[in-house]
């Protein structure tokens, strides 16, 4: 009986040894030299690994960034948006350096057909896929620039940040939002931008990308930006951009003053988080001049890039 | 007598309902207003050689191929250029294209318009590939191919055998069986101009046996011409790809990713033989077509000559008007066309038919979860596996759908007509394949 | 002017659809169906009928209250899993047991994996497994056919079925002359009928094989994947014969008795669980094929077609990665 346990303890004990000793040298000899930095910077990362950095995962970004500071010195053109600023300070921090602070960014839904703004004109029946949808045709509301509200972006949302409005038939974008860009991505008619989140998260924004001539972009939906140059006449800061008769209101330069919001015709200009205005009580006559004003001005800016518009217009009117 | 033959994997039989095809081909009058597209043609679009205001006459050229692979358009009736303006495609996007207000049908001079039968074949190889390059020919068939570029020959291949395509397997289509039976002669002279120009001694027809009224005509036209047999062939979906066709022919198989030269044959479609005759004996550009309106719906589904440009809302009237109750309006037949979103796009080259389908019909099942039953794998035309290249393009596993040869895919919707869970295989095969398409281009 | 739908091509869809593969496999099965009430009487309606009942409950039951997702218990497949498993079980089985079986079947094997079409493993056969093991005697004492109408003519109310005399007396040491001897062996043509002991389905050959030829008729079924069965399992059991007649029986005797004809031709062409492609299908016969002689002949079990099934299911991704159809255009060398 005691043999037994004995030799049972000894050849164990004896096993394990060698054992030991061969992993030891195992160990030694496949032992990864690596800058214990890197699990510093990993550890202070959400570990989201979203990929919003535009790196595959936390990990190479901390690999990237322990790298780019020992060569460069510096951080330069890496952020982590899940973190923030806090975070990139932190990261700083363990590497020695200072970094500048980010604005920080969210993702914004450039787009207002709406099924009341753009009406359907087609229905669609097929797989909730905008990708395919988009190779499809131009989308229900006719728009071929516009949303197709399929849901592509809300798929590719990691952080159950935006989800379709089943009333209007687009996406909002929640505060969970870190703007990792997987939505700008996903979204095959690039409506979605990362802007800044601004100040008390107050925002404005051009909620149209539709290339369009006035008349044509007014036809399939009420709320497109025709192009008319008024807003950009109005920006006392430059901010504002006209480019294939779609205005843009670069986030850098813009001061949230709002001018611009008021004097869009089509009220394709949208702020968000604004205190509200001092109620201008807008009778129906107000609102049927400015609807008239919102017909000239498209007449007015179709005609003067190309006369031709209008006769297409009535004509697929007729 | 032949046997009758047809290809070997897959394939499905839709319902036929060929209800135009005893309405012989009639001559639609000019529309007020033409809307030519430039991206007619496979391949870059042409430049336009016009400008707004100018005064053209008919077959006068309206747009140049610069590039390739490309084919030049010409004006389809006289009048004046209205403008060049963005207008609506069959998808709905808006495309440039050249809108001409038609005052009257006033020919450029050197245009043969007599319908006389011209056998005499003058022209020399060279010269006959530039005529057609001229004429700005494309296959009518449905890919329009620039035609001129199918007929220059890569260096050391021989074109062996000219397959000429009269299968019309696209059920409701009969634009090809009209002309067949209506302009057989003409036909088989634009058959032996395309032997001249490809240095080929064979050519056979192939046609579906749902046809014999076709097969017996062409049958004793043929015996006057030298080296162009008919081939009768099983009725079976989709015998009209050209794999499938050359595989049903002559049996060789075209190996994947190959162009069918590759086995010494060049394909060409009924329709495109006529417009081959009509550009080289005529001097008549490519500015007309046939094009079937049908629909179950329909007063009367009927085969029209038609002009390019001419809107598919003109079509409609002159078959008997819009119904009530249509549901979908497709460009093309119903296994392989297109839905289009609004009758007020125009007639293009390669519009074959123009089909209407009634409300209750043009809903799609809803959709189940896949059963495994594997039907989609057997009628599968190309030997895949629509199933998994759906799933895997579902789950954006691209790499493994480039493996499983999802590029191989013929788009021709065997696999989803079959499915009995309604599944929209095909809509994901064709995501998976501009995905994987886009991925091997950036390889490169 | 009405609103047209987009959507891409196809813009028809052909005649088939989940519903009539399903109730023309439940078609299928009504010969079979036939001759159990015939044999059985009663005991069989009352069998499949719970069977049923409860099979449709559940799968309406968990679609309803534990998914809440769409109910489709309609569309048939419910009604050939609860077929299947009352084909499965002894005419007199309790019916709390048949119960507790379709739970397991719809709970278990099917509606976990994510319901239709997505189950790994063949749920009937699931289910009976899964009875055969928690219940050993009552999934085993069968009850002797006796034709409708037909006088009593014995006392014995159960006995054991063909298959199970060859393995006692196998077991026991015997030659198969003496096996197929006893009284109590079914006759060549009452094996072909039906009319032995066995469960409510396999009796008779005759009846299963109407069915298979309906399903092959309909293209519900490939015939090259029962009969790749049935061949392995006439093969190997023949080859066995030819060495030793006196300890190995000829090879028909396993074709007509047992599950062999009902696991062939219903069960192992189940689409979910059976390859996707035709050398696939027959590599999957093959493997069914010889599992279950080799359990036949040699495991603890009289019977091993469910199992064989069961075990080849877990295959099926494999052969399905491994054997590809006949592509279009590749590898095409004279």
């Amino acid at each position: 009986m005691n043999d037994i346990l004995l030799f049972t303890v000894l050849t164990l004990g004896l096993l394990g040894t060698v054992l030991a000793v061969i992993l030891y040298f195992v160990a030694q000899k496949f032992k990864v030299i690596e800058d214990p930095k890197i699990d510093l910077v990993e550890d202070v990362l959400p570990k989201a690994n979203c990929g919003g950095c535009g790196f595959p995962g936390c990990r190479s970004f901390a690999e990237v960034s322990v790298k780019s500071a020992d060569e460069k010195r510096n951080l330069e053109g890496l952020n982590c948006p899940v973190g923030g600023n806090d975070v990139m300070k932190q990261v700083a921090d363990i590497l020695g350096l200072e970094v500048e602070e980010q604005e920080p960014l969210i993702a914004v839904i450039r787009c207002n057909g709406s099924h009341a703004n753009a009406p359907s004109k087609v229905l669609y029946d097929g797989p909730a896929s905008c990708s395919f949808a988009h190779n499809l045709f131009a989308g229900e509301g006719g728009c071929q620039f516009g949303c197709l509200g399929l849901g592509d972006c809300v798929v590719s949302c990691d952080f159950d940040a935006i989800h379709m409005n089943p009333e209007t038939g687009l996406p909002e974008v929640n505060d969970k939002c870190i703007a990792c860009g997987a939505c700008v991505k996903a979204c095959p008619r690039a409506i979605i931008e990362l802007r800044h989140k601004g100040k008390k998260d107050r925002r404005i924004f051009v909620s149209c990308v539709n290339k369009e001539k006035g008349g044509p972009a007014k036809k399939n939906c009420s709320v497109a930006c025709i192009g008319c140059s008024k807003c950009q006449q109005v920006c006392p800061f430059d901010a504002i951009i006209m480019a294939n008769n779609l205005a843009y209101i670069d986030f850098e330069k813009c001061k949230l003053c709002r001018k611009c919001v008021e004097v869009c015709p089509t009220d394709a200009i949208h702020e968000i988080n604004f205190p509200l205005r001092k109620a201008k009580a807008e009778t129906d006559q107000t609102a049927e001049k400015k609807e008239r004003a919102v017909k000239e001005v498209a007449a007015t800016v179709s005609d003067a890039i190309s006369p031709s518009v209008n006769e297409s217009d009535t004509e697929n009117k007729a | 007598m032949n046997k009758l033959r047809t290809f070997t994997i897959g394939g499905v039989h839709p319902k036929e309902n060929k209800l135009s095809e005893q309405s012989s081909i009639t001559v639609l009058p000019l529309p007020k207003q033409l809307v030519i597209p430039l991206g007619q043609n496979l391949g870059a679009p042409p430049k336009p050689v016009v400008k707004k205001g100018d005064e053209v006459k008919t077959g006068q050229l309206l747009a140049r191929a610069e590039a390739f692979i490309s084919a030049n358009i010409h004006s389809p009736a006289s009048g004046k250029i209205a403008k060049i303006d963005e207008a609506m495609d069959a998808s709905g996007y808006k495309r440039q294209a050249i809108i001409i207000d038609v005052t009257g049908d006033e020919w450029v001079e050197g245009i043969e318009t007599s319908t006389s039968l011209n056998k005499e074949i003058s022209l020399s190889k060279q010269e006959i590939i530039s005529r057609i390059k001229e004429c700005g020919l494309v296959g009518l068939g449905g890919a329009t191919f620039p035609t001129h570029v199918k007929m220059m020959i890569p260096e050391g291949k021989i074109a062996e055998y000219l397959i000429i395509n009269g299968v019309e397997c696209e059920p409701y289509l009969t634009s090809d069986h009209r002309l067949m039976l209506e302009k057989g002669d003409e036909m088989l002279v634009g058959i032996q101009i395309m032997m001249k120009a490809l240095g080929t001694e064979k050519a056979i027809i192939g046609i579906e046996n749902n046809k014999p009224d076709a097969i017996a005509h062409l049958k004793k036209l043929a015996v006057n011409y030298n080296g162009i047999s008919i081939q009768p062939l099983k009725v079976k979906y989709p015998q009209g790809g050209e794999k499938q066709l050359i595989k049903a022919v002559v049996n060789r198989e075209v190996p994947s990713g190959k162009l069918p030269i590759e086995v010494g044959c060049v394909v060409s479609n009924v329709g495109t033989a006529f417009a081959v005759y009509e550009a080289v004996q005529k001097n008549k550009p490519l500015i007309e077509r046939v094009v079937t309106v049908t629909g179950t719906s329909l007063s009367k589904p009927s085969n029209f000559l038609v002009r390019v440009g001419t809107p598919v809302s003109d079509l409609i009237a002159a078959a008997g008007g819009l119904p009530e109750d249509t549901g979908k309006l497709i460009n093309g037949g119903p296994m392989m066309g297109k839905a289009v979103s609004s009758p007020d796009i125009p007639i293009v080259k390669g519009s074959s038919g123009i089909l209407l389908i009634k409300k209750v019909e043009s809903k799609r099942s809803t959709p189940q979860s896949c059963i495994r039953c594997s039907k989609c794998t057997v009628v599968c035309p190309m030997g895949l596996e629509p199933y998994l290249l759906a799933k895997l393009s579902k789950l954006s596993v691209y790499d493994k759908a480039e493996k499983e040869r999802i590029m191989d895919c013929i788009e021709c919707g065997s696999c989803q007509f079959t499915c009995p869970s309604s599944l929209p295989l095909l809509d994901f095969l064709r995501l998976g394949k501009q995905r994987v398409g886009h991925l091997i281009r950036t390889r490169k | 002017m009405s609103i047209f739908t987009v959507s891409g091509s196809p813009h028809v869809h052909g005649e088939e659809n989940v519903k009539k593969i399903m109730y023309t496999v439940v078609f299928a099965m009504v010969p079979a169906m036939l001759v159990s009430i015939y044999f059985f009487g009663i005991d069989a309606v009352r069998v499949l009928l719970i069977s049923v009942i409860s099979s449709l409950f559940f799968e309406w039951v968990i679609q309803k209250y534990l998914l809440k997702g769409p109910v489709t218990i309609n569309d048939g497949s419910a009604i050939v899993a609860g077929i299947l498993l009352g084909f499965n079980v002894p005419a007199n089985i309790p019916a709390w047991m048949i119960i507790m079986g379709s739970l397991v079947m719809i709970g278990v094997a099917k509606m976990s994996f994510g319901g239709l079409g997505n189950n790994p493993f063949n749920p009937a056969l699931v289910g009976r497994v899964f009875m055969l093991i928690s219940f050993p005697v009552q999934m085993t004492s069968w009850p002797v056919a006796k034709p409708l109408f037909a006088p009593q003519l014995t006392d014995a109310i159960t006995g054991p079925t063909a298959l199970g005399l060859l393995k006692e007396g196998v077991d026991a040491g015997k030659t198969i002359e003496q096996i197929v001897s006893d009284p109590q062996m079914p006759q060549y043509l009452d094996r072909l009928l039906g009319n032995m002991s066995g469960s409510l389905g396999e009796i008779s050959a005759v009846a299963l094989l109407l069915g298979g030829i309906f399903m092959v008729y309909r293209k519900v079924i490939d015939w090259q994947l029962p009969v790749s069965i049935i061949l392995t399992v006439f093969a190997v059991a023949g080859i066995f014969h030819l060495i030793d007649p006196q300890h190995y029986i000829e090879p028909s005797f396993h074709i007509f008795s047992g599950g062999l004809m009902l696991g062939a031709i219903f069960m192992a062409t189940d689409m979910v669980t059976s390859p996707m492609n035709m050398r696939g299908k027959i590599v999957y016969g093959i493997g069914v094929g010889l599992l279950t002689i080799i359990i036949r002949l040699w495991g603890a079990y009289p019977e091993g077609i469910s199992f064989a099934i069961l075990i080849m299911n877990a295959f099926t991704p494999l052969i399905n990665n491994a054997f590809k159809p006949k592509r279009f255009g590749i590898a095409l060398k004279k």
